[in-house]
């Protein structure tokens, strides 16, 4: 091995993140090249001050109590809270539209305000797909894979449809948990842009197409079938539209 | 209840890591009290999302959601550091030994290597923290950061020299040789 090789594999070295074989060689050329061992050296002496300076930060005492607390509020997942979450809404207000809400509930008029929160959870569930590497549970560009995975996990069977021929290619499925409910993601591509399809089947009438816009993801909603379709994707309005038009077209 | 047994698993699995969120938060924040803040509303989306988590390592995947909660949160802010945009590719590593300013180190105080860290841009900072102080391999680090592990290993090549040549200048103004 020679030095820019060596300077190279240096730091992975250092982190012993190297395999046998290089890691050998590194050590083999650094009993024989003097510059290098220094500057090894040199790093490794960082890497001990880091370490040995306490600069780990303490955490406060504090804090725990303050999240535990923080987290058995959230779970009180009332009526009232729900609305309240809702941007200019006082207290007092909410509990008077609380009150005629329910009011109207019992008279099976209004439908409960469930769009907004649902709406949001399912543009976290896409978010959160792409952040914490976790975008399929069955990773194929298979149909005929990816379809039958879902038997035996989930009470309905989703459709699946092939558009790779149309510049969609599959990337596979996973299971999400929105609004209490296991449902089924159908993970396609355009280029670089993921596209998450949710889809459970439906609890309510069908319901128009619908199209908006949240945080910057495009988000339509259509049902079919008995089923609740959610395209979710940072692709321009367009090319989504496109792509909903040929899985409405192809299920 | 099936919701306070929720709770409770969820503070069992993934309490256990608040130190490993505070320090991480606490390094690209700044300071106390934002790094508290940013702690709580990350564990606050960890819950919500905690239904979906499907196992696996539960401290890669809160320091998933800290670090994500952090960089909006420094978005949002405007801060420099993240409206210059990072280059990943502005030159490829020099060779060290080709290098006549290399000095070479021998007291690190912990004042200096501190600021040393603080002075990093965050994309620097955060893979020093990450290895150094969380001691997490390049695999778990690529996954938390969400990049490639060649540019894991790339980021921390660059990270060090920049906090070796930091450390280097402050020598070299104190006299110290």
């Amino acid at each position: 091995m020679n030095c820019p090789e060596t300077q190279r594999l240096l730091h992975a070295y250092l982190d012993a993140e190297l395999d046998m074989a290089d890691t050998l060689e590194i050590e083999r050329h650094l009993e024989t090249c003097t510059a290098c061992l220094e500057t090894y050296n040199d790093y490794q002496a960082i890497r001990t001050a880091i370490k040995a300076n306490s600069l780990y930060f303490q955490t406060p005492e504090t804090l725990q109590k303050r999240v535990r607390s923080s987290i058995r509020k959230a779970n009180q997942t009332t009526f009232i809270s729900r609305v309240t979450s809702w941007p200019g809404i006082s207290i007092a207000a909410a509990l008077i539209i609380g009150v005629s809400l329910a009011l109207l509930l019992a008279h099976s008029i209004f439908t409960p305000p469930q769009d907004t929160y649902l709406q949001q959870a399912i543009l976290d569930g896409h978010v959160r797909s792409l952040m914490a590497n976790h975008l399929v549970d069955v990773p194929s560009s298979n149909q005929h894979t990816v379809k039958p995975w879902f038997n035996g996990k989930l009470d309905f069977s989703p459709p699946v449809v092939d558009l790779t021929s149309q510049g969609f290619p599959l990337v596979g499925g996973r299971l999400d948990y929105l609004d209490n409910k296991e449902v089924a993601v159908i993970v396609y591509k355009r280029r670089e842009h993921v596209i998450n399809l949710f889809i459970w089947p439906t609890t309510q009438s069908a319901s128009d197409e619908m199209d908006t816009t949240l945080q910057g993801y495009h988000m339509i909603r259509w049902t079919k079938a008995g089923m609740t379709y959610w395209a979710v994707s940072d692709l321009n309005q367009d090319e989504l539209r496109t792509f909903i038009r040929l899985v409405q077209n192809s299920s | 209840m099936q919701e306070r047994n929720q709770r409770l698993r969820f503070e069992q699995l993934i309490l256990q890591h608040l130190d490993a969120a505070y320090n991480l938060a606490r390094w690209l924040t700044h300071n106390d009290q934002d790094a508290q803040d940013m702690v709580q509303e990350a564990c606050l989306r960890a819950f919500r999302f905690f239904p979906g988590f499907r196992g696996g390592d539960s401290r890669i995947w809160l320091l998933t959601i800290v670090r994500n909660t952090c960089y909006t949160w420094l978005q949002q802010r405007r801060l420099d550091e993240l409206t210059t945009p990072f280059d990943e590719e502005i030159h490829d590593i020099e060779s060290d030994t080709l290098n006549p300013e290399m000095l070479h180190l021998r007291r690190i105080d912990q004042q200096k290597i501190r600021e040393g860290i603080e002075s990093l841009p965050v994309e620097f900072r955060e893979v020093i923290v990450l290895r150094e102080l969380e001691e997490l391999s390049y695999k778990d680090i690529s996954i938390i950061i969400h990049v490639p592990l060649g540019t894991v290993m790339s980021r921390l090549a660059r990270a060090r020299k920049q906090l070796q040549r930091y450390l280097a200048d402050q020598m070299n103004e104190e006299g110290i040789q």
